[in-house]
């Protein structure tokens, strides 16, 4: 399996040299990180091309770096129903970026582009219908960006004065609960309750 | 005057205009939280478009502040409907990226209850499909086979639903022993009796096959535009299945045949999943068989798996080694994989992106269903407002998984 996606890989690379930005084969799956000005070019190539034919998009998806300078990575996953093989594209792009839109070749794009929009705020250029999917009407924020709280900023509740649901800013009654189980001699990054003065008596 | 201009004869009551209506979020035959809104010209769809989100829980945003194993019962609650294909896909991930072997009666097991979640699965979708069509019946003898197999899921793990019985690493523990022979003597009741009766009931019923014959048609074009997996794709001829052209657990050992439709439309989706019923049957019948000559551990044993209880009531270190697995949890090495399995919805992947800790970076959930549904503007367009019902049924669409 990894030799053929190592030999897809050069193949990839000596056809379109000026879309693949670098490539490797980790866990026998094929990884190819693309610029995204080429990223339509380099998707129709591999949608057509015989030796790849990648004709089902499997997925988009964001993830948020927040430490980066390109903060997100717009994740493609394609398969090929014929040559039975897969193929993963990364586009690393600066919050403020925008990524080209897959809707003409691949109308299957269209909710997976919405959902990378409503959940990482990336804007795709030429979608034809960039809603927010999976939130509710009028949400703000994006929820999977790391900035944003597992909370949320807003609670729901049916009001019974007012006979209609209203929207409140959260207030817990008891801190959210969410535990560091990390092990203090692994990766503890925080100060541990009484080691602070250690370094009052130094 | 030529005698075509019939405007003035219209007073402004009778001009026509396409009406909209909407088809849910509470009607039955949306299968879960599904708003429609359709735009109809008579009783002709012009547009389709789903609402959907009702049922948004967050499920990756939550996954991203708890560990691999607390994470394991939000997939249960994707597709509830067929439970353990789901968390399949996540111990999948899971033990790719830490290189960890499953045994090989923990494999078996795995790809017994598989099959019967495909059985739970393809039960309730062809039932309510029909209940939608405006047949009863169907559904209550269905639900009567899903309660004997909701049995033997909680004789294996101890929850009907929830199971949370794939773990990363194996299976949580072993089967008792009276199960496997239980379960073989269900599995040739429901071939020569529930399968009987539901194919006498339903496969040349009339009113069953006007409903869905030529109804929802999806072709070769259709399935690579919209990206359709599992029976979506073979109900038009496709012979494409996950378990036999990528396979994986122990898959490639059993002898099961794919079906495949002809037209791609709704009547042959029905038969392929009538069809895949039976073959899932003769899986768990090869499985059962596999076990019983299998004995062994249903784990493996090693950083991401509790020790025995033997062990840990004599070794300090595997009963360190429990606590800190079940508080601190194990960590994964650093990488990103993507692992599909073929769910009986289709193609259910999980995207997993590790930093090294002890919690997933991120999760992506790549659900069958969400693709599927994304096509019913396309699909349902040019089609009677009675067939967008018999549609929403053959692509088998649950909410849990689709706004996750």
């Amino acid at each position: 399996m990894s030799e053929a996606m190592t030999e897809l890989g050069t193949y990839l690379e000596a056809k379109r040299p000026d879309c693949v930005l670098a490539w490797d084969v980790t866990h026998g799956e094929l990884n190819v990180d693309v610029a995204p000005a080429s990223l339509t070019g380099f998707v129709e190539f591999i949608t057509s091309d015989s030796t790849c034919r990648f004709s089902s998009l499997v997925d988009i998806t964001g993830v948020d770096y927040p430490g980066r300078a390109k903060r997100f990575d717009v994740v493609y996953h394609f398969l090929s129903m014929y040559q039975n093989h897969r193929i993963r594209l990364r586009v690393s792009i600066r919050e403020d970026q925008i990524v080209p839109s897959l809707v003409d070749i691949h109308p299957s794009a269209n909710w997976f582009e919405r959902e990378v929009f409503d959940m990482f705020g990336i804007l795709f250029s030429g979608h034809p219908d960039l809603r927010r999917i999976l939130t509710d009407y009028g949400f703000r924020g994006y929820p999977l960006r790391k900035d944003f709280p597992t909370t949320g900023y807003t609670e729901v509740r049916y009001d019974e004065a007012e006979k209609r649901v209203v929207y409140e800013p959260v207030s817990l009654v008891q801190e959210y609960r969410q535990f560091d189980f990390m092990s203090p001699w692994e990766g503890a990054e925080y100060i541990l309750p009484g080691d602070e003065k250690e370094a009052e008596a130094k | 005057m030529d005698g075509s201009n019939f405007d003035d004869a219209l007073t402004g009551e009778q001009k026509i205009r396409n009406f909209n209506i909407n088809f849910g979020p509470q009607h039955p035959a949306a299968h879960g939280v599904l708003r429609l809104v359709l735009e109809l010209d008579g009783e002709v769809v012009e547009r389709c478009d789903p609402h959907i989100g009702l049922l948004h829980r967050g499920t990756e945003k939550l996954m991203e502040s708890r560990t691999y194993l607390q994470n394991l019962p939000y997939f249960d609650r994707l597709d509830y409907v067929a439970p353990m294909n789901q968390e399949h896909a996540w111990c999948l991930a899971i033990e790719k990226l830490t290189g960890v072997e499953v045994p090989r009666r923990a494999s078996l097991i795995r790809v017994l209850f598989c099959e019967i979640g495909r059985v739970l699965n393809h039960l309730l979708n062809i039932t309510t499909q029909a209940l939608d069509v405006g047949a009863l019946t169907p559904p209550l003898w269905g639900f009567e086979e899903r309660e004997q197999l909701m049995i033997f899921y909680e004789r294996a793990c101890g929850a009907r639903l929830h199971a949370a019985y794939f773990r990363p690493g194996g299976v949580h523990q072993d089967l008792p022993p009276e199960l496997l022979d239980d379960i073989e003597e269900w599995a040739h009741k429901f071939m020569s009796g529930f399968m009987v009766d539901i194919d006498g009931l339903l496969t040349e019923n009339r009113i069953f096959k006007q409903r869905n014959a030529d109804i929802g048609i999806v072709t070769e074009e259709d399935i690579l535009n919209y990206g359709f997996s599992g029976v979506m794709v073979r109900g038009s001829g496709l012979a494409w299945d996950l378990r036999r052209s990528q396979p994986y657990e122990c898959y490639d050992e059993f002898d099961f045949q794919i079906p495949v439709g002809k037209n791609g439309d709704c009547y042959d989706r029905y038969l392929v999943r009538m069809e895949e019923m039976r073959q899932s049957i003769s899986i768990i019948k090869q499985a059962i068989g596999k076990l019983r000559d299998c004995p062994g551990d249903v784990l493996a044993r090693g950083k991401i798996t509790p020790p025995s209880r033997t062990d840990m009531k004599t070794s300090m270190e595997a009963l360190i080694h429990h606590f800190k697995l079940y508080t601190e949890g194990f960590h994964v090495p650093e990488g990103e994989v993507y692992c599909a399995v073929e769910a009986p919805k289709g193609e259910f992947g999980v995207y997993l992106v590790a930093d090294g800790s002890n919690k997933p970076y991120r999760c992506k959930i790549r659900a069958p269903g969400f693709l599927h549904l994304q096509a019913m503007d396309y699909i349902s367009k040019g089609h009677q407002l009675a067939d967008v019902a018999a549609i929403i049924g053959t692509m088998d669409v649950v909410f849990g998984e689709i706004d996750r």
